[in-house]
């Protein structure tokens, strides 16, 4: 469910790219606190062309290009967001948030509570995820849910265009640090991001499609995946409703549970390594709430539990495709 | 047949005469120059997966400093590290056999041209991770130390890492327990697309100098240099007198990947010229040999040949080569 009225407003199509871009954007026009840190974010726009323009905007001292510190530049984000400015911090590659975890998950998810509330750390890391570039191990993983687990963090997962401009807008205007997840493969989609300012709350997720037969819990570009396999799976007579996370942290439980007790089936599809991950938590908390409901196992498809390989004809096998969400859906309908 | 190193030698006077060696370091330089060209046409041709950031421009360095290692001397190298493996003893078949993603390559096809690791050789491993390898060769190093085996470890690294903490905390081990580590910091004057004054304060020199690690500059164009330099620096790393840092200043020819060919808004065609027409570390030491009269022009051409043939051969042998078993990708997670 949309939160917002404004989406039929406007044609226009933006690539998530110029939606990530766009949102950063408006966000530095409105408000001088909000800064941009980053390897390579001024005149390189960072390695993918997302950030071009900015620094020609706003200058290279609120687009800031830093050394390729990781550690350093989080913590500095950390500082600033304690005194009244609103960093943006670009972190290249996800992989390299293990670089900068000690100021994420210790110091800018811990102060609000440790003070009492007193502090507060309204930053941003943007970050990316996703395999599929043939990148290999250091490059490729999707480590969104090593930060979901951090109390006092928030985490969002935008799917489209769209969503990457309202949720990014919600993100800088947060009073706390919220880690910001782009899939390096949805950079060039395109969809639909009106022209009039509008933000997306977080703690709500989307249905991206309705459906009465099983639902499609997803995340990211998985949410792709699974608007791509409900298309395959609606010949066969099974309607899948698609419902976006869009924020795992917070949850919206209740758009999760209410879909799920309207199909009687689920299926939770995220990028991250399967064990221990996202779709254990949207899993349990689906048991737990519509067990009575539920007309089969909730099932997870997540990437395999297995450094990103290189080789492409190994790559592809890791991360979940339609194919396998569609035979996936088919076992859990009682079709085969 | 690719190029090996086939036997191992310490860097003593009882090497090979000097004009042998320095063909080798000709022979070594070219095989890297040309594997590398031949890894942009398949880049650019879209037959290789992936990404390749190209070393050309620094292979004196990787040769200079490999040149004075025993083949069980350990390296760590970086997401550019095709000329340091090379340089350390890898075969053309098996380096191109992993970039295309193919079975018979060193990591099985898992691991690509950023990862290339090979324990025969003493290779560590290339790392993706800017900095990453800082605490592999200082461990390394300890363990060289504590076994008696006078094992030496050199870690390979672009400027760009001297941002990273790791960095000073292994050098402040190092340093502390004297460990058998050189640091070998190749300064291309860029990390990715910015130069690196705007992200390197101070003198590099004065930072491995807080750690009363000595520090030797060296011209990473001239490849007798570095192999001089370095050899100093290995030698008294075995003897037991501790780590040191060798600040090499180079250029890389190409862009900071293959990808990267607009990189008109971050540095000149002037200043790439400059330095592919004056500073070609291959063109420096091909001068040298021909003005000492070490070689002459057909002797250069000779092995020039040589080396293409074994090109095309490592080529050859990587596109006939199978692709991993799908069931792979299981494999070797756990040891
Ligand atoms: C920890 C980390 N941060 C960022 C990157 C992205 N990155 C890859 S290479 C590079 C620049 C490296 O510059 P330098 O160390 O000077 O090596 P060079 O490319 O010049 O050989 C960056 C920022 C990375 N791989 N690892």
């Amino acid at each position: 469910m949309s939160a917002t009225a404004t989406r039929e407003s406007a044609p226009r199509e933006l690539t998530f790219a110029q939606a990530v871009r766009e949102a950063l954007a408006e966000e530095m026009r409105r408000d001088p606190r909000v800064f941009i840190i980053g390897e390579d974010v001024a005149e390189a726009g960072t390695p993918f062309k997302v950030l071009s323009g900015l620094a020609a905007e706003f200058g290279t001292g609120r687009v800031i290009d830093s050394p390729i510190s990781e550690a350093g530049i989080t913590g500095i984000a950390v500082g600033a967001a304690m005194t009244g400015m609103r960093p943006v911090v670009d972190i290249m590659f996800g992989d390299f948030l293990t670089l900068a975890m000690d100021q994420i998950v210790n110091q800018a998810a811990k102060i609000h509570y440790m003070s009492g509330g007193k502090l507060k750390v309204p930053m941003v890391v943007r970050t990316t995820l996703g395999a599929t570039r043939r990148s290999a191990a250091q490059h490729s993983q999707s480590l969104h849910a090593w930060v979901s687990h951090i109390p006092g963090l928030k985490v969002a997962l935008p799917a489209t265009p769209y969503d990457a401009k309202g949720l990014l807008k919600s993100a800088i205007r947060d009073d706390n640090p919220v880690v910001f997840f782009e899939d390096k493969m949805m950079y060039q989609l395109k969809g639909p991001v009106p022209e009039g300012e509008y933000t997306i709350p977080f703690g709500v997720a989307d249905v991206k499609r309705l459906g009465t037969d099983i639902s499609i819990v997803a995340t990211s570009s998985m949410v792709q995946v699974a608007l791509a396999a409900a298309e395959r799976l609606a010949p066969m007579g099974i309607e899948a409703e698609v419902v976006d996370v869009r924020t795992t942290v917070p949850l919206d439980k209740d758009t999760l549970i209410a879909s799920v007790k309207k199909t009687g089936r689920a299926l939770v599809l995220d990028e991250g390594y399967r064990r221990y991950g996202v779709t254990a938590e949207i899993a349990s908390l689906l048991v737990d709430e519509a067990f009575y409901h539920l007309d089969a196992p909730v099932k997870r498809l997540g990437a395999m539990d297995v450094p990103v390989p290189f080789s492409p004809v190994l790559e592809d096998r890791t991360v979940p495709t339609p194919e396998i969400v569609v035979e996936t859906a088919k076992n859990l309908c009682g079709r085969s | 047949m690719a190029h090996r190193k086939t036997k191992s030698r310490t860097a003593k006077s009882s090497g090979p005469a000097r004009d042998e060696r320095w063909l080798r370091f000709y022979r070594q330089m070219l095989t890297i120059r040309l594997f590398e060209e031949e890894v942009n046409r398949l880049y650019q041709s879209g037959k290789m997966p992936g990404l390749a950031h190209l070393y050309s421009g620094q292979e004196a360095v990787a040769v200079g400093v490999c040149e004075a290692l025993r083949r069980d001397d350990y390296i760590t190298s970086t997401h550019r590290g095709h000329g340091h493996c090379l340089a350390k003893g890898a075969s053309l078949e098996r380096m191109f056999a992993e970039l295309l993603g193919k079975a018979p390559g060193y990591c099985s096809g898992k691991g690509g041209s950023m990862h290339i690791a090979d324990a025969e050789t003493g290779n560590l491993g290339a790392n993706a991770i800017v900095g990453g390898s800082a605490g592999i060769a200082t461990g390394a190093a300890l363990s060289a130390k504590m076994t008696g085996s006078g094992r030496v470890a050199v870690c390979f690294f672009g400027e760009g890492a001297l941002g990273q903490g790791l960095l000073y905390e292994c050098m402040n081990m190092a340093s502390l327990w004297k460990l058998p580590v050189v640091y070998v910091c190749e300064n291309n004057l860029y990390n990715e697309y910015t130069r690196f004054q705007e992200t390197t304060a101070g003198e590099i020199a004065a930072r491995p100098a807080a750690f009363a690690v000595p520090c030797e500059a060296v011209d990473g164009q001239d490849v007798i240099a570095v192999h001089r330099t370095s050899q100093r620096l290995v030698e008294r790393a075995r003897a037991g007198e501790g780590p040191a840092f060798m600040l090499c200043n180079t250029y890389r020819f190409y862009g900071h990947h293959v990808g990267d060919v607009d990189r008109g808004y971050y540095r000149s065609r002037e200043e790439e010229q400059r330095w592919r027409e004056g500073r070609d570390p291959i063109k420096l030491l091909a001068a040298r040999l021909l003005g000492s009269r070490l070689a002459d022009g057909r002797l250069l051409d000779q092995i020039e040949d040589e080396v293409r043939r074994q090109i095309a051969g490592g080529v050859d042998f990587a596109f006939a080569a199978p692709y991993p078993d799908p069931s792979e990708v299981e494999r070797h997670v756990y040891a």
